[in-house]
């Protein structure tokens, strides 16, 4: 397959791709981190994060909407504030869901995974209904447009690099916080010996709470990312959520590292492949392969030994 | 007595035969072909949510690919139907006359070689069940040897739902495509799209139907059954007990594949397609609801589930399409929720007691039948070849 | 009983454990430990908390795979088999807490022990014949639950559950028993009940206890091996195990 192509043809495509492919590992890594502390943190399955991220994706929308009716002048700003609007939302809905369902349910995963499957059903025909089933897309600001030309053949779109810029700084703070903060402590302390952490005073149920909003905040920063790279529609979030469940998984569940590390590697994998094969194929060959990997090692690729 | 146990025993002979009567004279009589037709649609997904009776409710796993063993006796099926619809003759405008017409859009010119062996109807049948067992077999020792459950499970099969739904889509000169494999007409020069040939197909899913549910009624009542039930509460006494407990795991998720395999070829001949849009997670996770809302561990209530559920989603449909989606995913969470063991688990609560009541007040001679019953019940291993040797142990206790 | 371990005793090893490491991520549970138990000996371990006595039966029963080392029984290497094949092999194992299935009855519970029908096709057309049911009575009468066949298991106290899953164990008739703190939990009636048991029940096999109750300990015990930091920090019987300066440092130092 590579035949048909020039040395310096390849070099280009495969830095093309490689840039494709970090900008579909930064929507993966934004949606694995909420999964991933969800998840790997409290043992929740949460079918309904693709909603949650379109979600983050709608209010960044209005926002936008709202900053081009009234505020054009400062329309280059406007992101900055969504972003901050689409967690605030997007955090609540997550502690109103873990307040009336989720909580009830921690003892039967699986039955958490039919009922917020359930949600997310409903997400979806409330945002065809609020927003109709057409895409939309936000305008971007002008400081966002256009690319920048590395070589002759290389060119970086700015809205990619902004992206993976902001990734970066959510990847590194919401590791900071796990690591540091006393919410982090807390939940961390609650995953390991849920008995003793209330014994000592933690207020274990808001620890789920928080732990579970902050998941569902995070997603929707990710939708927020997700308007700069793309139109949402109400079932745009459906067609991730597979994806990501896999990158959390083959990540090792319970590490940030793992996520990041498993995030990239299926995500050039996949871009790298779309270039040479047709897109599905490059994805079946990506999932297989990801399948494949977890029959054989089903702790995934970070784990640590322990006593069972 | 608990709940589980309460549920083992709750597969009455009667109960099967009264949904067989429903199934086989009742709907016959009480439906035109249409509705019948539509019936016996519902009913091949009743086929998938026994399975998932069997595998989710009895052993534990969910599987939210279950679309995928469903989609392989569909397609199985629906490959020999096209190859016969697909006669040179028939296709005789077609640029290469002889192979099914969206290959010949695609410009395949020749019969993939996969293909072949489907001109073979014996072939086919044993392909409906085979390679469906084989692959859930392949996933199930893969998974279960190395004791991967739960969760982690459930995310792979879906996973493997999503792959093979793009396969399906993406190799549209191999597989149909979006579409389907679509126009199928005659099997062995039967015209399957007759009102006569749609009455005996319908009669032929409800008696596999029911002969799946005898099957699966015999597993629950073996010791196999009760050691599902015992793995799932303690599965490392089980393992401790000298029970290679990713073997029973691997069984019956086999077990459920070739139902859903059965259920898929069923879909086909009755409804004359099929296509990725019953292999993917949407239809996978949905028939895993049919059997929550029967009741997870009743392998009548996932038939009664299956037609209700199907019946109130078609109604809702044709009137109001936007709350279809509104109403399914309240049902998700209203069920998980509020009534975990389904409409079996409402009628075990509710009907059962006061017609037993009924039937003992109005007729006392049957008043100790149905205590000897009810003994029955709670024995519900009891069969026919034990019998004495259970009385006898069960004088020695009233010694 | 025994009057020293140093004697080379004549009766073959049952169980002879060497060399066995495990560590979990670096920290060695049990580390470099040798056992030896003998046919028909009751073997009480015993050791503060973290001294890695679980995981000594975790590893025999092949719930924790050995980093290092073997395990023989009966010549037969354990490290290498599965769960239920040292199952077969004839170990059988009781949980620190009761393990039992509390949603079937006492009979079934039993019966679900009874080894017979142990694969796919077994279990698919076992059937509850005389010798099944009058297998199942005995048991019963000997771990004192011969009334309560048709009770639902977790209706039972938590004492007759234990007795419940050293019945289930004895059931396979296995030549190693290992039994981890059967008596935890226990009335002083019960405990008392539960040591016959165990007298009356090794009388055709090797029994290995873990427990921290020194009085029942005193009373079952052929020897005692004493579990420090995953090695054996003394061994012999009761009243020597009981007198030594190492052992008397580790339970009374700090």
């Amino acid at each position: 397959m590579f035949a048909d192509y020039s040395i310096t043809e390849l070099t280009s495509i495969f830095a093309m791709q490689g840039f494709a492919g970090l900008i579909l590992f930064s929507v993966f890594v934004l949606m694995a981190l909420g999964l991933a502390i969800i998840f790997g943190q409290m043992g929740v399955i949460n079918m309904a994060h693709g909603e949650f991220m379109i979600l983050g994706a709608y209010v960044t929308y209005l926002t936008s909407s709202l900053f081009a009716e009234y505020l054009p002048s400062v329309y280059g700003s406007y992101f900055f504030i969504a972003m901050i609007f689409a967690f605030i939302v997007t955090a609540a809905l997550g502690a109103l869901v873990e307040w009336s369902i989720i909580r009830h349910l921690y003892k039967r995963p699986l039955d958490t995974l039919l009922a917020t499957w359930g949600l997310s059903l409903i997400l979806q025909q409330l945002y065809r209904t609020v927003f109709g089933a057409r895409e939309v897309g936000v305008t971007l600001p002008d400081w966002l447009m256009g690319s920048y030309a590395l070589s002759d053949s290389i060119e970086i779109p700015i809205n990619g690099l902004f992206v993976m810029g902001l990734t970066i700084f959510i990847t590194v703070g919401v590791a900071l916080m796990m690591q540091k903060s006393r919410l982090g402590k807390q939940t961390r302390a609650v995953v390991q010996n849920r008995p003793m952490a209330a014994a000592v005073g933690i207020n274990t149920e808001k620890v789920d709470r928080m732990t579970f909003a902050l998941g569902c905040g995070i997603a929707g920063i990710a939708g927020s990312a997700f308007t700069m790279i793309g139109s949402t529609g109400p079932t745009s979030g459906q067609l991730y959520i597979v994806d990501t469940f896999l990158v959390v998984v083959f990540g090792g569940a319970s590490s940030l590292i793992g996520t990041v590390a498993s995030a990239f590697t299926i995500s050039q994998a996949q871009s790298t492949m779309e270039f040479f094969l047709s897109g599905s194929t490059a994805k079946v060959l990506t999932l297989l392969t990801v399948v494949g990997i977890l029959m054989l090692r089903p702790q995934g690729l970070f784990s640590l030994k322990i006593r069972r | 007595m608990t709940k589980i146990q309460a549920f083992i025993g709750r597969y009455q002979l009667s109960h099967l035969l009264i949904l067989a009567a429903l199934l086989l004279v009742v709907m016959p009589l009480a439906m035109d072909i249409f509705r019948l037709n539509l019936v016996g649609k519902y009913l091949t997904y009743a086929f998938v949510a026994v399975g998932l009776v069997l595998c989710w409710g009895y052993g534990g796993i969910l599987s939210l690919g279950q679309g995928v063993f469903f989609g392989l006796g569909g397609y199985c099926m629906a490959m020999f139907l096209k190859l016969e619809a697909s006669s040179p003759e028939q296709t005789a405008i077609q640029s290469t006359p002889g192979i099914p017409d969206f290959m010949d859009w695609n410009q395949l010119t020749a019969l993939p070689w996969f293909w072949e062996p489907f001109h073979s109807f014996g072939f086919t049948l044993l392909a409906v069940i085979l390679i469906p067992a084989l692959f859930a077999f392949i996933i199930a020792v893969a998974m279960f040897k190395r004791r991967v459950g739960g969760v982690y499970f459930a995310i792979i099969t879906q996973a493997i739902a999503a792959i093979l739904t793009i396969l399906i889509i993406g190799q549209q000169g191999y597989t149909g495509g979006v579409n389907g494999i679509t126009d199928l007409r005659t099997l062995h020069g039967w015209d399957i799209r007759t009102d006569s040939a749609k009455y005996i197909l319908y009669f032929i899913n409800a008696f596999l139907l029911i002969g799946c549910l005898f099957a699966a009624r015999y597993i629950i009542k073996s010791k196999l059954g009760r050691l599902l039930v015992a793995m799932r509460e303690r599965e490392d006494r089980v393992r401790f007990s000298g029970y290679d407990v990713s073997s029973f795991k691997i069984f019956i998720y086999c077990i459920a594949a070739v139902f859903s395999a059965i259920g898929g070829a069923m879909f086909t001949l009755q409804v004359g397609f099929m296509s990725p849009s019953f292999v993917g997670i949407v239809p996978s996770i949905e028939m895993v609801i049919f059997c929550a809302v029967g009741g997870r561990l009743s392998i009548l209530g996932a038939v009664y589930g299956t037609l209700l559920v199907n019946w109130a989603k078609t109604s809702f449909s044709e009137s109001f399409p936007e709350l279809w989606l509104f109403a399914m995913g309240a049902l998700f969470i209203g069920v998980v929720m509020a009534f975990p063991n389904g409409l079996a688990g409402l009628y075990q609560t509710y009907v059962e007691p006061r017609l037993q009541r009924f039937k003992k007040s109005s007729d006392p001679a049957l008043a100790s039948d149905m205590d000897a019953l009810k003994t029955a019940e709670i024995k519900p291993n009891k069969t026919k070849d034990t019998e004495s040797a259970a009385e006898e142990y069960s004088h020695a206790g009233n010694q | 009983m025994l009057e020293t371990n140093k004697s080379i005793p004549k009766k073959d090893f049952v169980l002879s454990i060497e060399g066995l490491t495990v560590s979990f991520d670096g920290f060695k549970a049990v580390n470099d430990l040798s056992l030896y138990v003998e046919e028909q000996e009751i073997r009480v371990i015993i050791g503060p908390n973290g001294a890695g006595k679980t995981t000594v039966l975790d590893l025999i029963c092949g719930r924790t795979k050995a980093t290092e080392g073997s395990i023989k029984f009966k010549g037969k290497e354990l490290t290498k088999l599965n769960e239920h094949q040292i199952v077969h092999a004839g170990v059988g194992r009781k949980f620190q807490n009761p393990s039992i299935y509390e949603d079937l009855t006492v009979f079934e519970n039993l019966e679900l022990s009874y080894p017979r029908g142990r694969n796919v096709w077994g279990a698919l057309t076992f059937r509850r014949d005389a010798e099944v049911v009058a297998k199942v009575k005995e048991i019963a009468d000997m771990i004192f639950l011969g009334d309560k066949l048709d009770m639902n298991a977790d209706l039972l106290s938590h004492g007759q559950k234990q007795w419940l899953e050293i019945g289930m164990l004895l059931i396979q008739d296995p030549e190693l028993l290992m039994l981890d703190e059967p008596v935890a939990g226990m009335s002083v009636s019960e405990r008392k009940q539960t040591a016959e048991l165990l007298q009356r029940i090794t009388k055709d096999r090797s029994v290995l206890v873990i427990e921290h109750d020194m009085q029942f300990v005193a009373d079952i015990a052929d020897r005692v091996t004493v579990l420090h930091q995953g090695q054996v920090l003394s061994e012999g019987s009761m009243e020597r195990v009981q007198s030594d300066p190492k052992v008397i440092e580790v339970y009374l130092g700090h």
